[in-house]
């Protein structure tokens, strides 16, 4: 039934494009979640009055940030054109996607993560401190928990953000369903092939939203 | 145990210099409860953050056990808050743990063993009465509960000095009792020194041996909680006594019955210590041929002994009133006389 109505859909190469999104998101998304918390982390210590409280070091991550943030994502996967080729050695396929999205989420996702730091109540931190906690203790038993379902929110919508970003990837070479909409659906006049991996994408982001919505529900006691 | 020596802390606002604590000298014995009352923003939340180093004083020395507080290096400094608990006026308990794990935080930092923590954790539970609480997470307790965790991990690492940040403010009268006996209790069992503060009389009342009065960062009047009931000598330490010791109402009181009764003389008595516990009333209508009329009258326990007013209204002839009142002034009271007709 479904060939009659889809005519024009490979179901193999529609198989292969969606493990393609799948494997960029779910890496891109691991990486970004370590990154953007490491970052989001020095945001949130080096702001002033904090543990590690340096104005200087504070502005310049902000600066980093905020750069790479603002950056539109299909400008960004061509300025690291020459950064990709070095590390991955090519600019085709899944992989080479990789490095602009991790560069383009990670930044964001660093916000989140301050945000969400910020939220915590600072007589949790005092007390902390006044039990002689060192800065490592404060961070991974205080910062961290305490703020783990604004964290998994955070990585939802960054993972949702990772998605679409693939898509865009796939336009100029990295495969997946957003190549497949562009090169067979767009370009050779399929509609159903653009129909059918909009299809999928939002699938995908659906269940996403969905497990992290669950998530975050259960990890909150509040 | 403790001892301050010209300890200031400024701060630099917008507005120039604040003085937070202005030159405060201080000496706390070692298992003693010792408060520290004041309004809000007198600095006595800044001057119980100088004791373990939260906020680090401008000047002065601050010693602990023998050590110069200010001088220990940040590894020592976190040693040494380990013998240095704190508990908050707003529990500041992690959500994300349950209050096992609450209780477990401070030995997790101090590196205990897990057997060693579990048991730790066992013997606290027991001793603030949290049994069957265990894995229930903060958000489930009241705040009495709360505030017990809170008892409980400071407890935890066998401080020698507790801190109590306001512990009792956010508390309703009959939960502020509980918490303060537990307290008294673990100062007792424990030979505890602790250190509170509160805009509270009744908590001083209740539990301290010794208070320190706050005005502008400075300490204005301070010694045994008794001395301080008996003789105020500051305006700010008169309010603080007279909101335990004078229901609110008792001016107006007095002053409605002079007006409508203006024979006899009205009496102040102030009871200090083992007096209030004794007769005094019977003996002096017994005795002194007088009618006594008792128009208001409470006593207050201390950790000190009882501290009590009466206002009494004596009539009789010229001469039994003179007699009575000799008599009133040869025993332990503080006579007054408000009224004489």
């Amino acid at each position: 039934m479904l060939s009659t109505w889809f005519t024009n859909v490979q179901w193999d190469v529609l198989l292969e494009a969606t493990n393609e999104t799948l494997y960029m998101s779910a890496i891109s998304v691991v990486i970004t979640f370590f990154l953007g918390l490491a970052l989001g982390l020095a945001l949130f210590l080096t702001s002033p009055g904090n543990l590690w409280g340096n104005k200087f070091l504070n502005s310049v991550i902000a600066i980093i940030v905020n750069v790479f943030r603002s950056i539109p994502f299909i400008i960004l996967i061509i300025l690291l054109i020459p950064f990709t080729r070095l590390i991955v050695g090519t600019m085709l396929g899944a992989e080479a996607a990789l490095p602009a999205l991790i560069v383009g989420a990670a930044p964001f996702y660093a916000r989140m993560v301050e945000i969400a730091l910020r939220e915590i109540n600072k007589g949790v931190i005092e007390a902390a401190k006044s039990m002689g906690a060192t800065n490592a203790q404060i961070i991974f038993k205080v910062l961290i928990p305490e703020s783990t379902p604004a964290l998994v929110s955070g990585i939802t919508v960054t993972a949702i953000a990772l998605v679409s970003y693939t898509a865009m990837a796939g336009v100029v070479g990295a495969g997946g369903l957003g190549n497949l909409a562009y090169m067979e659906g767009y370009q050779r006049d399929n509609a159903d092939v653009t129909l059918i991996s909009t299809a999928l994408i939002l699938v995908i982001v659906f269940v996403i939203q969905w497990i992290g919505d669950r998530i975050t529900t259960a990890l909150d006691k509040r | 145990m403790i001892n301050l020596q010209a300890v200031r802390k400024v701060f630099q606002t917008k507005d120039g210099e604040v003085k937070a604590v202005d030159t405060v000298d201080l000496n706390i014995k070692q298992g003693e409860i010792y408060g520290i009352i004041g309004y809000s923003g007198a600095g006595k939340s800044t001057l119980i953050r100088i004791l373990n180093m939260l906020e680090r004083p401008t000047s002065g020395t601050v010693t602990i056990g023998g050590k110069n507080m200010s001088e220990l290096s940040s590894k020592k400094l976190r040693e040494a808050r380990q013998e240095i608990s704190m508990i908050f006026q707003h529990f500041n308990l992690l959500w994300s743990r349950t209050v096992r794990e609450n209780i477990a935080f401070p030995l997790e930092i101090a590196g205990y063993p897990k057997a060693k923590i579990k048991q730790r954790v066992d013997e606290l539970i027991d001793l603030v009465g949290l049994e069957g609480r265990g894995g229930s997470y903060p958000s489930q307790l009241s705040g009495g509960q709360k505030q017990r965790v809170g008892i409980a991990r400071a407890l935890a690492n066998e401080p020698k000095v507790l801190l109590c940040d306001e512990a009792t403010s956010a508390l309703d009268p009959k939960t502020t009792d509980s918490i303060l006996d537990l307290l008294v209790e673990i100062n007792q069992k424990l030979d505890l020194t602790i250190v509170l503060i509160t805009h509270e009389m009744h908590v001083i009342r209740k539990i301290c041996h010794r208070v320190a009065v706050m005005e502008q960062g400075r300490v204005v009047e301070e010694g045994d909680v008794l001395n301080v009931f008996k003789n105020p000598t500051e305006p700010i330490t008169k309010d603080f006594v007279k909101q335990v010791t004078e229901p609110e109402e008792t001016v107006d009181t007095i002053k409605q019955f002079i007006s409508e009764f203006p024979e006899g003389r009205i009496v102040q008595l102030t009871f200090i210590g083992g007096r209030a516990g004794q007769p005094l009333i019977t003996e002096l209508i017994r005795k002194y041929e007088v009618d006594v009329n008792i128009l208001q009258g409470k006593i207050t326990q201390t950790q000190n002994g009882p501290y009590g007013t009466l206002f009494i209204q004596i009539k009789g002839t010229e001469s039994a009133l003179a007699r009575a009142m000799e008599f009133l002034n040869s025993v332990q009271v503080e006579v007054e006389v408000i009224h004489n007709a």
